[in-house]
């Protein structure tokens, strides 16, 4: 009797933990998704929500009715394209720059001395600790005319005139590799703590030269770390609002910028959910690749 | 004192092909291998033997290239290697963990160190295809290493490390990672592979029966220094200091003095035995200092229940244990002394009429079977 009630409740506790996460889902993910994508087939109406119901219940019949007009009108307005591609584009370039220079970081972090690892850690955690909005308005104060650095060279007589840096992509570019380098750095150095360092002795022995080894086989061993890192910056860097809306200038287009106009400036829903649903769309390509890679890497492992 | 006995040496003396001139090196002040020199012939197989911390490992680094020595040389074929960096070095290693690189094939990692050296790719293709061959790995050619087991592995990193026909061939404990049963057999295979080819091998291991069954010479090392050199029957049979006697395998060891020391035997006293030891041969020693030890292996000990006739090579004692271990029982017997002796007695009668616990016991001795010692 008491052996069923502890498989029961057993049962009962393994449920509920499984089933937490899948609620946790379920409520902030797959009914705010319903909801983006019911608004998408929508119409726009000057009205409170501003948007006609897609079902209408009335005479007996029930009425599904599902307008296409949103995203055929994002094929219509070259506007869009262009933002997603431009988006796609800042979001590639951002993350490869952060690669490019998170990953000696990570692999120094890696190499460090064993009791330096934790303080190294802690420095790339550190600047997270404040506000996301402060630390991009200080770039802002850095980066502007007026700014620390323009003041600086010009005081020290490099340059007569400011170089404009603010309002540009490259001001893009400084927010982005800036904000998201932990995001990359910390997968890389996650992967590269436990490289086996025997596989370099056994390179150098059969002849092979450190940087070879380091191409034939840190960088392959580290491919999953590498990946990892790239998609943790560059799926929510493709939908960056705030970077581009503080730094960027007028002629810097990204989908995070085009949806918060037809939101709030156009106030249309209907286009703006539309907009983000084909964002998520074009997303899910890459986590699926993502994923795959993962679990292949588990199967290995 | 040193007895030479007739070794089955499986190698004649040959010329050395790498020779370790005093060499030493220290950890943050401490001796990891202390002022060793060391000559390995050409074609032989010779094994490090010693504990953790002996220092053999570093040695076997140092000359693999890995860590530079704080003093000394390394000759290879008289070519001085010392400032070599490991991947000019024309030796090869087999790690422990055998470092297979986990992305690459079977294939592609016997083909790595060929790659280095710029073949042609119908030159590797065919080294290749001839080491798989060696190691019988032709069918697992395409296997990443995840999927072979832990024999397979090794001959695959054996294959790996022969690939580049090195000039010397270096092992770091190669049956580290193997369960006993596998180890036995590999340990036989791995000498047949090396002696098919001829390489010279120098491994490093801290099991004695490993070292025994594969090296023609063995080296003992102890807190960085080389004790003692010989082949195996050398070592177990002369050994040169009560550590060599007690590292292989175990031994009884009493404390005396000499109190004759003829040309054809010797006497020595001890207090831990009812009768005085006579070895068969002079000892040689200076009489100014005769406090010794005498050292006698538990399979020379034998055991009996009369007293034997002799005046010397013999105590009585008390069965204090028996450990039955199939081929041969282990008795333990306690000397009035208080010291215990070990003597093994092979079990070749299914049952026979051993001593049992607490029986009252005779141990003795052939006197060529003692062993004296200085340190």
């Amino acid at each position: 009797m008491s052996a069923f009630v502890q498989r029961l409740s057993g049962s009962l506790g393994r449920r509920t933990l499984i089933g937490i996460p899948f609620l946790w889902l379920l409520l902030f993910f797959l009914i705010p998704f319903a909801i983006v994508l019911k608004i998408s087939f929508a119409e726009m109406q000057i009205s409170i929500p501003p948007y006609s119901s897609v079902v209408e219940y009335a005479d007996e019949s029930l009425n599904i009715v599902l307008n296409l007009g949103n995203y055929l009108f994002l094929l219509d307005d070259d506007l869009y394209a262009a933002a997603y591609l431009s988006s796609i584009q800042i979001a590639l370039n951002a993350t490869l720059m952060a690669l490019l220079l998170g990953y000696p970081m990570a692999y120094a972090m890696a190499r460090a001395p064993a009791h330096m690892q934790t303080t190294l850690l802690l420095l790339i955690l550190l600047p997270s600790w404040t506000s996301f909005l402060i630390r991009i308005y200080a770039w802002m104060g850095l980066l502007s005319n007026k700014g620390l650095i323009n003041n600086a060279l010009i005081s020290l007589g490099v340059i007569t005139d400011p170089i404009p840096m603010m309002n540009t992509n490259f001001a893009v570019y400084i927010g982005m590799v800036y904000a998201y380098l932990p995001f990359v750095i910390l997968p890389i150095y996650a992967n590269l703590i436990k490289h086996d360092q025997s596989l370099l002795e056994a390179a150098a022995d059969l002849g092979c030269p450190p940087w070879k080894a380091f191409l034939t086989i840190t960088l392959p061993l580290s491919k999953a770390g590498i990946l990892a890192g790239f998609m943790l910056m560059f799926i929510p860097a493709v939908g960056e609002f705030v970077i581009p809306e503080l730094l960027g200038g007028p002629d810097t287009l990204m989908i995070g910028k085009v949806l918060w106009q037809e939101f709030f400036n156009n106030r249309d829903w209907p286009v703006a959910a539309s907009l983000a649903m084909v964002m998520l769309l074009l997303l899910i390509i890459p986590i699926m690749i993502f994923h795959r890679q993962q679990a292949k890497e588990l199967e290995a492992a | 004192m040193t007895v030479d006995v007739d070794t089955p040496s499986r190698q004649p003396e040959k010329p050395a092909i790498l020779q370790v001139q005093t060499i030493t090196k220290t950890f943050d002040g401490v001796y990891a291998v202390d002022d060793v020199s060391l000559d390995i012939r050409k074609g032989e197989i010779f094994a490090l033997l010693g504990g953790s911390g002996s220092g053999k490992s570093t040695l076997l680094r140092m000359i693999a290239g890995f860590e530079k020595p704080t003093s000394g040389r390394i000759l290879l074929d008289g070519q001085d290697i010392t400032d070599l960096p490991p991947y000019q070095r024309p030796v090869n290693m087999m790690f422990q963990s055998y470092a297979l690189f986990p992305h690459m094939n079977v294939e592609q990692n016997i083909a790595f160190g060929l790659k280095q050296d710029g073949l042609s790719k119908s030159e590797i293709k065919a080294r290749v295809e001839e080491m798989l061959n060696l190691v019988h790995m032709t069918q697992y050619a395409r296997r990443k290493p995840h999927q072979l087991s832990g024999g397979q592995r090794q001959r695959v990193a054996l294959a790996r490390s022969l690939a580049k026909k090195p000039q010397m061939l270096l092992l770091d404990e190669p049956m580290g990672a193997l369960d006993k049963k596998l180890r036995t057999q590999m340990q036989l295979e791995l000498v047949n592979i090396i002696e098919d080819v001829g390489v010279t091998c120098l491994m490093v291991t801290h099991d004695q029966e490993e070292a025994m069954t594969m090296a023609d010479r063995i080296g003992i090392m102890d807190h960085g220094e080389i004790v003692q050199t010989g082949s195996p029957k050398d070592i177990y049979e002369s050994p040169n200091s009560r550590m060599t006697a007690e590292f292989i395998g175990s031994c009884n060891i009493f404390e005396g003095s000499i109190v004759t020391d003829e040309a054809d035997h010797a006497v020595i006293e001890s207090h831990l035995l009812d009768a005085p030891v006579r070895i068969g041969h002079g000892i040689a020693t200076n009489l100014e200092n005769p406090q010794v030890w005498v050292a006698v292996r538990p399979e020379k000990t034998m055991l009996q229940h009369s007293k034997p006739a002799s005046n010397e090579n013999w105590s009585s004692g008390v069965v204090d244990d028996i450990a039955y271990l199939g081929t041969h029982s282990v008795y333990y017997v306690r000397l009035p002394s208080g010291q215990v002796v070990q003597s093994t007695m092979v079990n070749s009668e299914r049952h026979s009429h051993h001593p049992t616990w607490n029986d009252q016991v005779y141990v003795c001795w052939d006197e060529s079977s003692p062993v004296v010692l200085n340190q």
